[in-house]
């Protein structure tokens, strides 16, 4: 059984006793824990139950390589699902739950028995739901929807109540990793002259070499590491952080770092997580090697460890994983955890070593401590269900015949390390195998490069390849040195012994000839369930490519994405095809190297500031007067106000009436106005609109529209002439930005000797249309400026003062009405409003919204772009052949419009719509023709563009593109209906004007 | 001007650094040649051209180098208007664009320890703020979050934040945010 010894444990506090629970039960463990090995200190080996069979799950590593214990982690609107407890720090009342089973983790009814398992082989799924069809929908996919996922999603009505941040950094040097080779590319970054930024994702430094112990210039690793942090404090062009982790690496040295600051103070105000976005002009990756697992059968049960997280719960945290514990290698390493556990006074039985020759110099001290060591055995099988009980020992060679079984609670792996070769290969860093200590690692002349075509990444220590100290230490001073620019460094490179060990046996397969029976039971991702079996059957099926193989047999696609069952699966794959493992090649590194918190990646971007609302200068009147609001682009418009009692429906109606037969206000302040001047400003915009706008009188106004070179009909609006040489060119409320970049691309790039200036003057102005029979009336009562018919005519404008506020004064009229559009500095539009309030009271004055603004057009038959336009109509499309100049020599979209399609008489053309009945046609809806197409479906001939209920006519009306349309004129065409999400019979139209309301103007020409 | 109202009239946060609405601002855009569009603003305003992404100060106004072909001039917002007006009589020989656009933007100023100042704004900007990179003097025109906005530290050791005027609210949470007293990285 797993314990707490009596003493021991380098990160533990004893002297505190932390409180948390795990499924309920109260338990205790110490601050410096993680979650792991407090819940090891318990004796709870069982942690979970793995993807597929639901079989019972402990803790396999002590790091982020961990597939198995993932856990619930907190309650209500803090709790998150697959939470990996050896990398989670203990909290007072952490509140931990185990995953996929039910009802309880002791017994699971979904755990799938041995003899089931055979049935659910590789590829399952694939075979299992293809037939027959009709199942697709109502059975395969509830059950597959029901078995994905291995946590429990939070509650729907959750919100996360933390905060969160992003971090932007510039740097010369990023050091990924801080145990000592991350330390010592540091230093000697630093100390070459370079601003450094060492990251390390645990809360502590050293990495394995504190544990794993040595000498570094005549130290304790615990000792040198603490004194190269003091020295890297010392320096102050270098910078150190802990529980960041390099989380991806992307071209021209961006890097993400992920910081956990504040998940071990759950409460805290600080911001729970900051992604770190980093520019480095070099990046050292020190992400150290991560130990594989062996694959033999019974490999998964609670109580199979990796040999180094065995003993770094002894060294780091003062927990035995059991009494007796077997160890099985092909390498020299794993007798290090010997020694730890001898030092512990924990029992070691035997280690069986699968090389015949057996182990060097650390082997030799193993046995000097009179430990059994057997060479050329192996694991035939691992007794125990829910916790190891024993193990059955054969021969490496041999097929699995049971020489001896050894009883034991623990069992500690070690079938060689593999680089951390991630974020080496996110942004195009190339692996190179190397067979002696059978790993791939990142090959030095095929790095990641920079703009400049230069090495952008450099890997150093365990993470290049380097597992010796000495070797380690020397790699990355050197590494350090170089990507600082080779400077000198005041210190002496850290010495310590050459590595000596014995060199490794690869096995991929324990016993090698291992029988279907014990393949079947050999696992090698532990959290999706892939077996040896499985991957050699994905091989034998033809899936051949590793990347095939992969998504097959589901082999690394766990939340893990295969940190441990990577190299061991695509060895077997490599072996059932007959392959070398370079020719099979590995499956493609992606970031983020373990997974990140969703809200560290949406930083402060939530609630209000979850995006940009851009508010108008009279936003607050419109928010305090309850506006329903309509989105238009960024901006946020009052689609109407409805009144108490008033749906929005009533309040349009209200608010158009009180217009057309009053005074109505609209808050146009969103309107793009765009300032174009000098000598060819002119021909500029004889360019850019498809009429004549050179021809304009100072004073005056003028509609114009604007196409895209493909001549689609992109924007419209009034250009006012300020001057001889200035214009004042309106835009659409979304068209504000875009059209001024438009014009800016074709000064810069395509008439660059062309002399105009532009400037987006949006914002200077808040923008309020004053319309209605009593529109001159109430700005007569403010006073300042001559608004008569006389001095200022419809579609011109007139500079002057509206009580007291400087104000520019348009007769332009969108609604049919006698109306003045009325701009004034946007720190004074406020001012302007309440004033017309108070004076348009005895005129019944109505602010109006969006919604009245499109029905007034409509019943006057203008169109708007995003309705009638939809980048796909052209002006003649829509019968403004009026606004298109035959003068001109050209304007962008000339040429495209004479192009067949755009010249075709067939092209659907815009008409008015009415109902016989009077009711409202559907938004979108087709008109039908006779007959279907290739594709079976009913033939169309038109389509409705606008559609509402217009209170001035008392019934519906709208516009459309119909075929032939303005040639039909009376004549009644069919559209499709749609009731209750699904189309139900059609409605009968007739073709009419567009123009529905005061087809001779007279109302605005007043 | 009883009846101007600032976009965000009074703002005020106190955290790591306090954030502060700068009130009514009288800003200028000049576009031209800065050449030629040099002599008529120094005649009018007594500031010389600053350099690239550089902003001179004297005597209440300042002057900002916002592209090739464009700056910006600061002054009280009383005398925008004028000064517009004189500025584009200066210029109207040459090929330019004088428009007084003191109501188009809202201006922050942001106080406190440098290294919190630069802090604030590293939480927001992928801009290099680092002080060798971005010193007192130097304008950047960059995004904070997700709206663009202009920054400088001011010759009082101030930082000033520009945006759009639609935005205020929106830049004002985000500094508030990234200024929150519990949010220090002592990365500076």
């Amino acid at each position: 059984m797993s314990h707490r010894l009596s003493s021991g444990g380098r990160l533990i506090d004893r002297s505190t006793s932390v409180r948390f629970t795990f499924n309920g039960t109260y338990l205790r463990g110490h601050a410096g824990d993680t979650l792991a090995s407090a819940l090891l200190a318990n004796d709870r080996m069982l942690m979970g139950r793995s993807f597929k069979y639901h079989r019972p799950r402990g803790v396999v590593a002590s790091g982020a390589e961990e597939p198995n214990a993932l856990l619930g982690l907190g309650t209500g609107d803090r709790f998150e699902p697959n939470q990996r407890a050896t990398v989670t720090e203990l909290f007072e009342d952490a509140a931990l739950s185990s995953q996929n089973h039910w009802p309880t983790l002791e017994a699971d009814v979904g755990a799938v028995n041995a003899w089931l398992s055979r049935f659910l082989p590789a590829g399952f799924y694939y075979k299992m739901f293809m037939y027959p069809r009709p199942f697709w929908k109502h059975v395969y996919e509830p059950f597959i929807r029901r078995s994905a996922g291995l946590g429990r999603a939070p509650a729907a009505d959750a919100r996360d109540p933390d905060r969160y941040e992003h971090f932007y950094i510039h740097t010369d040097v990023l050091v990924v990793g801080g145990g000592v080779a991350g330390l010592a590319a540091a230093k000697a970054a630093g100390e070459a002259g370079a601003e450094v930024l060492l990251i390390e994702q645990d809360p502590h430094w050293g990495g394995r070499a504190v544990v794993d112990g040595g000498e570094i210039d005549g130290m304790a690793p615990e000792a040198w590491v603490t004194a190269t942090l003091a020295a890297l404090k010392a320096m102050d062009n270098v910078r150190i952080r802990t529980r960041t982790m390099g989380s991806g690496v992307y071209d021209h040295g961006y890097a993400l770092a992920y910081e956990r600051v504040a998940d071990h103070v759950p409460g805290s105000e600080a911001p729970r997580h900051r992604l770190w976005r980093i520019r480095a002009r070099r990046i050292v990756t020190a992400t150290g090697a991560i130990e594989r697992p062996l694959a033999f059968a019974g490999n998964d049960v609670p109580g199979v460890m990796l040999a180094s997280a065995v003993r770094d719960y002894v060294v780091n945290y003062g927990v035995a994983t059991g009494q007796r514990t077997v160890i099985a290698t092909n390498n020299d390493d794993a007798y290090r955890t010997a020694l730890a556990l001898h030092d512990a006074g924990l029992e070691v039985p035997a280690i069986l070593d699968a090389r015949d020759g057996g182990g060097g110099a650390l082997a030799d001290a193993v046995r000097a401590r009179g430990i059994r060591v057997l060479a050329g055995r192996g694991i035939a099988k691992v007794k125990g269900g829910k916790r190891v009980t024993g193990v059955a020992i054969c021969r490496q060679s041999g097929e699995g015949g049971v020489l001896d079984m050894i009883p034991c609670d623990c069992v500690a792996m070690s079938g060689g390390w593999s680089p951390v070769v991630h974020l080496w290969s996110h942004a195009g860093g190339k692996l190179t195998w190397d067979a002696t200590e059978a790993m791939f690692r990142p090959d030095g002349a095929r790095a990641p490069r920079d703009q400049d075509g230069d090495a952008m990444v450099r890997a150093v220590g365990a993470a290049n390849g380097h597992l010796g100290l000495a070797e380690a230490l020397s790699d990355a001073w050197e590494g350090g040195t170089a990507v600082a620019g080779g400077g000198g460094t005041a210190s002496e490179m850290p010495r310590a012994a050459s590595r000596d060990e014995a060199p490794l046996a690869p096995v991929w397969m324990m016993p090698a000839a291992a029988k279907p029976a014990l393949r079947r039971k050999a696992w090698l991702d532990f959290q999706n369930d892939v077996k040896v079996s499985d991957v050699a059957l994905a091989a034998q099926e033809g899936f051949e490519s590793v990347e095939h193989a992969k998504r097959y047999t589901t082999l690394g696609m766990a939340t893990d994405q295969g940190k441990l069952s990577n190299i061991n699966g695509l060895a077997v794959l490599s072996q059932a095809l007959g392959e070398d493992i370079p020719q099979v090649g590995t499956t493609t590194f992606r970031p983020p190297y373990t997974p990140i918190s969703l809200s560290a990646i949406a930083g402060e971007a939530r609630g209000e500031l979850f995006q940009p609302i851009r508010k108008t200068p009279l936003h607050d009147w419109h928010d305090g007067q309850g506006a329903a609001w309509e989105p238009v682009g960024h901006w946020r418009r009052p689609y109407c106000f409805p009144r108490s009692g008033e749906t929005k429906h009533d309040a349009v109606t209200r608010e158009i009436t009180a217009t057309r037969g009053g005074l109505g206000l609209l808050d146009a302040s969103t309107l793009g106005k765009i300032i174009v001047k000098g000598p060819d400003a002119a021909r500029f915009l004889d360019m850019l609109y498809t009429n004549m706008m050179s021809s304009l009188k100072v004073g005056a106004c003028r509609y114009g529209l604007m196409c895209s070179e493909n001549g689609f009909l992109m924007d419209d609006g009034v250009v006012a002439r300020l001057s001889e040489d200035t214009f004042l060119v309106h835009t659409t409320t979304g068209g504000a930005d875009r059209i001024h970049g438009h014009m800016e691309e074709w000064l810069q790039t395509e008439w660059w000797d062309w002399k105009v200036w532009t400037v987006n003057a949006t914002e200077q102005y808040a923008q309020i249309a004053v319309v209605g029979p009593k529109s001159r009336a109430v700005l007569e009562k403010l006073g300042g400026m001559d608004v008569s018919a006389e001095a200022l005519p419809f579609m011109r404008w007139s500079d002057g003062t509206l009580a007291g506020i400087p104000a520019r004064v348009f007769r332009i009229s969108f609604s049919g009405e006698l109306s003045f559009e009325v701009a004034v500095p946007a720190n004074r539009g406020r001012a302007l409003w309440d004033m017309l309030l108070e004076a348009g009271e005895e005129f019944g004055v109505t602010p109006y919204g969006t919604e009245a603004l499109h029905v007034m057009r409509a019943e006057k038959g203008f169109i708007m772009i995003g309705d009638e336009t939809d980048g796909t109509v052209i002006p003649q499309d829509l019968g403004l052949d009026w606004a298109i100049s035959k003068k001109k020599e050209d304007y962008i979209g000339k040429r495209a419009q004479a192009r067949s399609h755009m010249a075709s008489a067939d092209r659907w053309k815009l008409v008015g719509l009415e109902t016989l009945d009077g009711a409202v046609l559907p938004d979108g809806a087709y008109a039908i023709a006779d007959g279907r197409n290739a594709n079976g479906q009913r033939n169309t001939q038109g389509r409705v563009t606008s559609t509402y209920y217009s209170p001035t006519l008392k019934r519906g009306i709208a516009m459309g593109l119909v075929k032939d349309g303005p040639d039909r004129m009376g004549e009644e065409i069919d559209f499709t209906r749609v009731e209750d999400g699904t189309t139900g019979g059609t409605m009968r139209a007739r073709i009419v004007s567009t123009v529905f309301f005061d087809p001779e103007g007279e109302k605005q020409n007043v | 001007m009883f009846d101007a109202m600032s976009p965000k009239t009074g703002a005020r946060y106190e955290g790591r650094v306090t954030v502060a609405e700068a009130g009514l601002s009288g800003m200028i855009t000049l576009r031209g040649a800065l050449d030629t569009i040099a002599q008529p603003v120094a005649d009018a305003t007594g500031l010389e051209v600053p350099d690239t992404l550089g902003i001179v100060e004297e005597g209440g106004r300042a002057l900002a180098w916002m592209s090739p072909d464009e700056m910006m001039l600061f002054c009280a917002y009383e005398d925008a208007a004028d000064l517009a007006a004189r500025l584009a009589e200066a210029t109207a020989d040459e090929h330019a664009l004088v428009v007084d656009m003191s109501d188009a933007r809202a201006i922050f100023v942001l106080t406190g320890a440098e290294t919190s100042l630069r802090e604030t704004l590293a939480k927001l900007t992928p801009a290099d703020v680092r002080p060798e990179a971005f010193p007192a003097g130097m304008v950047r025109r960059s995004r904070l979050a997700q709206a663009a906005a202009a920054f400088w530290i001011a010759n009082d050791g101030t930082l000033r934040v520009m945006c759009f005027r639609s935005v205020a609210d929106y830049v004002f949470a985000l500094l508030s945010h990234a200024a929150h007293p519990e949010g220090a990285v002592d990365h500076f």
